[in-house]
């Protein structure tokens, strides 16, 4: 037929068919309705120039300049979704683990999901509960992502009933732009029901009550010369959340079956986590009590790790999440997975307006006090040679010897409609032996640390802000000081220099100065900022934004962006 | 070369057409991804649930260990009323705490007086799809549920300008 056709004919049908070939499209299109589509993503751009300061530690690379970048894609398209990360480590930024490297995919999944179902394939990150039996997740600063690969289905056959299960290997590492996955397989169920949205004649009740329940297990094969070892370890718990006005309780249990792992050193003890929160709460008045035990914790997906890597719990620790450059970057306590008994109480009042303490605009008042002891190893019963079973441990039975001790109290008042203090007191014992985060001391660190914070707004757009920080201590490297100022233009730009000095240090040569500068610009959804200087680890927040970052001496580029 | 032709010819109607429907998209803004997370009571809540009769919506990502990210939330309260007078808009504070600090939320919402509505996004589920890299972050959804403004960080200042965009819409 196409012999016959002379060249212009044929154009002409060749153009034919092409419009006929947009409309079909646009029809299919259509049939999706596109109009529902939506990507969303984001980019997020590290780039450092390095060099070596020994006298802080900080050790430029061969490269000099490395640089993590990361993009997430997401597309949605009514109860489709799906989604791809690209990761880059040309090599990692300073401090990132080195386990990271390469350009690649480092997550990629599709979803299907409905008001009863939803089915995940691929990547995809859960937690169960309070996460102590299972959070797989992403802590990309501190350089966590344990996320999964393989499958999760959730179904909610009706209100208030909701059953998840979970299928897959966690994530390792990411060598040369290549994923590697745990050799042990995660597989999981969870389900957890509200008793009011269940039961109609609990719906308006005031008191809420919810249960729930998981089962967790681990396969991974494994050979030893000496040792049997067990190829599925199970963990399983329950938790209860009941809250009554402006009470809650709520409450995790779980039991970890006989684990031997090179974190406890093959033995073949059972391991527990138990978690209690209480609190009431009010417009004004609030007080928060938790309290934690765990022993033997450690459950990964593979037995021969250490580290952050492949851990299956999640076990924060139980203190105040402190943001204050000294508070958070000398002495941070972590809790010890192997056990740990822990409390915390939270007092959260406010001054009444248009009294003494209160001026014209009130006082806020929190007070935080957070411990940690270990816990009771019994090992008069044990028989050892008999079955690797180092010890016997209850829940909540605490030794006196501590861990850590937090104790802090923060005023913030507002003096004028322009003018804003916050005042902190801060008061650590950290156990350098059991969490050691120098070299210089031994045993209990105790420090205190003062901090004033002052907000002014000159005009609309203007505003600059200055603290003032101290810390004192005998021991380690002696007495700091932090001195931070930031101006604000709002909407575009920032303006920050800071300067943390160690004039107490004993040592004379090594009372330096860690002087930084910054400024970055933001329009809408993406901003950049290039900081300069010498920077400590810590959670970090300057211009308006919070992220933790490791040590540093040079220059760092950051650029982030949403759409 | 024929079947060269063609595949461009089918290529670029396809094109075509999706060039069509991402011009429409772009002008009406993006949908909020339906993504299941929990209210402050401790409620399953689907975030594609989320809407305000017709009126605008600010969402907007916080934490309880974030400065700038109260600063913002408090700021935003002192004129929170005449907002809402003025233009019918919701706010929607999505707390991304977790487990460690999840249970200072509600008392420091109760503490500080807010009258948002609260979600809690204890494992970013809601943060990772609506692609947020760092908190504070604030996005504005008109009365089609389309997300058409969003804005990184907060400095004294910002919420005039989140004012100015949700009067905007009510143009």
């Amino acid at each position: 037929m196409m012999k016959i056709m002379n060249p212009k004919l044929n154009f002409i049908s060749k153009s034919f068919l092409s419009l006929l070939c947009i409309g079909f499209a646009q029809q299919a299109v259509a049939q999706f309705d596109m109009s529902k589509a939506s990507v969303t993503g984001n980019i997020e751009t590290v780039a450092q120039y390095l060099t070596s300061d020994s006298s802080i530690n900080a050790f430029a690379p061969e490269q000099k300049a490395v640089m993590n970048s990361y993009a997430n894609i997401n597309y949605s398209l009514g109860n489709f979704r799906a989604g791809v990360r690209f990761e880059s480590y040309l090599p990692g930024i300073a401090g990132y683990p080195a386990f990271y490297s390469g350009t690649g995919i480092g997550y990629r999944y599709v979803a299907y999901s409905t008001d009863k179902i939803s089915a995940v394939a691929g990547n995809f990150y859960e937690q169960f509960g309070s996460g102590m039996i299972l959070r797989s997740y992403e802590a990309r600063a501190v350089g966590i992502d344990n996320a999964m690969d393989g499958a999760k289905i959730e179904f909610n056959p009706r209100a208030g009933v909701r059953l998840k299960g979970v299928f897959g290997k966690m994530r390792y590492n990411f060598d040369e732009g290549q994923i590697n996955l745990s050799e042990g397989i995660v597989r999981g169920l969870d389900g957890e029901v509200s008793i009011n949205d269940l039961f109609e004649t609990f719906n308006d009740s005031k008191l809420k009550v919810s249960l729930g329940g998981s089962f967790v297990s681990r396969y991974q094969p494994g050979s030893n010369d000496t040792l049997n070892l067990p190829y599925n370890v199970a963990s399983f718990g329950g938790r209860l959340d009941v809250r009554y006005k402006n009470f809650y309780i709520n409450g995790e249990y779980i039991l970890k079956q006989n684990d031997p792992s090179i974190n406890n050193g093959y033995v073949y003890n059972n391991g527990h986590g138990a978690l209690v929160n209480m609190g009431y709460s009010q417009k004004g008045f609030a007080v928060l009590f938790t309290a934690k035990s765990i022993d033997n914790m450690f459950y990964r997906a593979d037995r021969t790790v250490e580290g952050n890597q492949l851990m299956i719990s999640y076990l924060p620790s139980l203190n105040k999440n402190h943001t204050y450059n000294l508070a958070s970057t000398l002495y941070p306590y972590a809790s010890v997975p192997s056990g740990e008994i822990a409390y915390q109480l939270d007092v959260l009042y406010k001054v009444k307006r248009n009294t003494l303490l209160g001026g014209k605009y009130g006082m806020d008042v929190n007070i935080n006090l957070a411990t940690a002891f270990k816990p009771v190893q019994h090992t008069s019963d044990v028989a050892f040679d008999v079955d690797r079973v180092s010890y016997a441990s209850k829940p909540f039975d605490k030794s006196d010897s501590l861990y850590n001790f937090d104790f802090n109290i923060e005023l913030k008042k507002k003096f004028s409609k322009k003018f804003k203090l916050t005042a902190t007191y801060l008061h650590f014992i950290f156990n350098n032996d059991v969490n050691e985060v120098t070299k210089l001391a031994h045993g209990y660190i105790t420090s205190d640390i003062i901090v004033f914070d002052g907000a002014y707004k000159i005009n609309k757009k203007h505003s600059i802000r200055v603290e003032a920080q101290g810390l004192f201590t005998k021991q380690d490297k002696g007495n700091w000081t932090t001195f931070l100022a930031e101006y604000t233009i709002s909407p575009g730009w920032f303006f920050a220099v800071m300067d943390q000095y160690n004039y107490g240090n004993p040592i004379v040569s090594s009372r330096k100065h860690y002087p930084l500068g910054s400024f970055g610009y933001t329009h809408d959804a993406s901003r950049f900022m290039i900081s300069f200087g010498k920077q400590r680890e810590g959670i970090f927040c300057i211009g308006g934004v919070c992220r933790p970052v490791p040590a540093t001496n040079g220059v760092t580029f950051t650029f982030t962006t949403t759409f | 070369m024929k079947k060269l032709l063609m595949i461009l010819t089918v290529g670029a109607a396809f094109g075509f057409a999706f060039m069509n429907t991402n011009a429409d998209q772009d002008s009406e803004g993006k949908n909020l991804p339906a993504v299941s997370i929990k209210d402050v009571e401790g409620n399953a809540f689907n975030t594609g649930d989320l809407e305000n009769d017709g009126k605008p919506m600010v969402i907007s990502f916080w934490a309880t260990w974030c400065k700038p990210c109260k600063l913002e939330l408090n700021t935003i309260q002192e004129v929170y009323q005449d907002w809402q007078d003025e233009t019918g808009v919701k706010l929607v504070a999505v707390s991304i705490d977790n487990e460690r600090t999840k249970n200072m939320v509600k008392p420091y919402v109760n503490s500080s007086g807010w009258d948002y509505e609260v979600l809690m996004d204890v494992n970013g589920d809601f943060k990772r799809a609506m692609g947020v890299n760092n908190v504070p972050h604030t996005f504005l959804v008109d009365k089609n549920g389309k997300i058409v403004y969003s804005h990184s960080g907060f400095v004294p200042g910002d919420e005039e300008i989140l004012f100015e965009h949700i009067e905007e819409l009510l143009k």
